[in-house]
């Protein structure tokens, strides 16, 4: 990617990973991008770096408007690895002892990252800094996603620099939603799911206090993947809709089988939803990715999960995708559990105490059958579909 | 003294330890905080915790 100009002065001078398919266990697909954005003013600054590896990219990226060394202020809006990874090699290159602006929280998180005495700043929220015909406001925005996440907005040219918040996993030379397309919210939700959803009351909160302290967005630069700028008000009411949680008429049954037993269960349950008006989708584990299966969560009403047991236990991929969704922290949803088992059987109850920890209200009890299922099982496995469709209609 | 634990970040209040870098001295029960004392990692405000099983 090479550096392009986004506003007057304003340069996203970011990375493109075209190759990228597992991001700390996000799958994905498209790639990624790590954009970071230079403002030549009377101050030149510097908004976030890109992730270890891509640094000489970054500095040509930079060179190509403006010699590096001229950078008098780097502004680290996040600590993650990905924008952060090649502080020590900018901070090096322009300079040591250039100021660097963080929150307070971000201050003592890349103290826990690296260990050189840079000339840390750390911002109080709302401050502001003059770099010349162009004044910087720091919004500390508290996990989201991480305690020392913030944002930097400028009034002059009505952009944010969002940092995590908005961005997508999109890896292309398309650099703005009016170029992308639509599809880019798929991408956009993916991430929402996957990264945010668990904060979903404070950005409902945040959402309210740029509201109320009237900030004016023309355009919301995040770190990953393309700029908003034709119409930043949908990705902004796209946030404000996905964390209210509301569901849609949508069930999906997330499963795994070792011999085809729980799988039919899982379609036979599906086809019962369905046969009620929902829409209903099984969801074999290891033929999609748990971050594809947390995006599907979202806008669900009811999850329903399945697992053979397996020596007295569930079955290894059913508690990854649980482990994953309960730090995600789904809200309204309806829970059941079902599985074929051999002997012991355990697996039903494993799933049931999982889900109800998240708090969903339980579809009991959960549907058990003894290996294989015969056409009156399946029978049973249609209601069992038909009862949770009804309890969704009914929501 | 009962721990309470900030349902957004996950950080624990310990009453013995209090929160000197927000002026809260040890010994404080949770019941003490000043009604604006808010989250030392992520700011959630009181209302935000629940006590620790």
């Amino acid at each position: 990617m090479r550096a392009v100009e986004i506003a007057k002065g304003v340069y996203n001078v970011g990375v493109i990973d075209w190759n990228i398919r597992d991001f700390h266990g996000y799958s994905t697909e498209k790639g990624s991008t790590y954009n970071a954005f230079l403002i030549v003013d009377e101050k030149v600054v510097l908004i976030d770096t890109v992730k270890k590896g891509f640094e000489d990219q970054l500095l040509d990226n930079i060179s190509r408007i403006i010699d590096p060394k001229k950078i008098d202020i780097m502004i680290s809006n996040h600590t993650e690895m990905d924008h952060s990874g090649s502080l020590p090699k900018i901070m090096h290159y322009i300079g040591e002892e250039k100021p660097l602006y963080c929150s307070k929280m971000g201050l003592k998180n890349l103290a826990q990252h690296f260990k050189q005495q840079w000339n840390y700043h750390g911002v109080e929220n709302g401050e502001e800094l003059n770099i010349g015909s162009r004044t910087l406001t720091f919004l500390e925005t508290r996990m989201l996603h991480w305690p020392d996440s913030m944002f930097t907005y400028c009034k002059e040219d009505k952009i944010l620099f969002s940092s995590d918040a908005f961005g997508q996993h999109y890896a292309g030379y398309e650099m703005f939603d009016d170029v992308v397309g639509h599809t880019i919210m798929s991408h956009a939700k993916k991430y929402f799911a996957n990264i945010l959803m668990l904060y979903a009351p404070k950005i409902l909160k945040l959402i309210e206090h740029v509201g109320e302290i009237g900030l004016d967005i023309e355009m919301i630069c995040p770190d990953h993947g393309i700029i908003w700028r034709k119409d930043p008000g949908k990705i902004i009411e796209a946030y404000a809709q996905w964390s209210r949680q509301i569901p849609e008429k949508k069930a999906i049954v997330v499963y795994d089988t070792m011999w085809h037993s729980t799988q039919k269960m899982a379609e036979a349950i599906s086809a019962g939803i369905s046969a009620e008006g929902v829409s209903a989708r099984p969801i074999h584990i290891r033929s999609s990715h748990r971050s594809d299966i947390m995006t599907e969560v979202l806008d669900a009403k009811a999850i329903v999960v399945g697992s053979p047991t397996l020596n007295n236990n569930l079955f290894p991929t059913v508690s990854d995708i649980l482990t994953y969704m309960k730090g995600l922290k789904p809200k309204n949803k309806i829970g059941a559990a079902f599985g074929s088992y051999g002997w012991s059987g355990e697996s039903v109850k494993l799933i049931s105490a999982e889900l109800e920890a998240m708090k969903f209200d339980m579809i009991e009890p959960g549907m058990k059958i003894q290996y294989v299922p015969d056409s009156d099982g399946l029978a049973s496995c249609m209601e069992f579909g038909r009862q949770i469709g009804r309890a969704v209609n009914r929501q | 003294m009962d721990k309470y634990v900030c349902n957004v970040c996950g950080y624990v209040y310990d009453p013995e330890a209090g929160d000197p870098d927000s002026g809260v001295d040890p010994g404080t029960a949770f019941a003490d905080l000043p009604a604006d004392w808010v989250c030392p990692v992520c700011g959630a405000d009181k209302s935000e915790f629940s006590k620790e099983d």
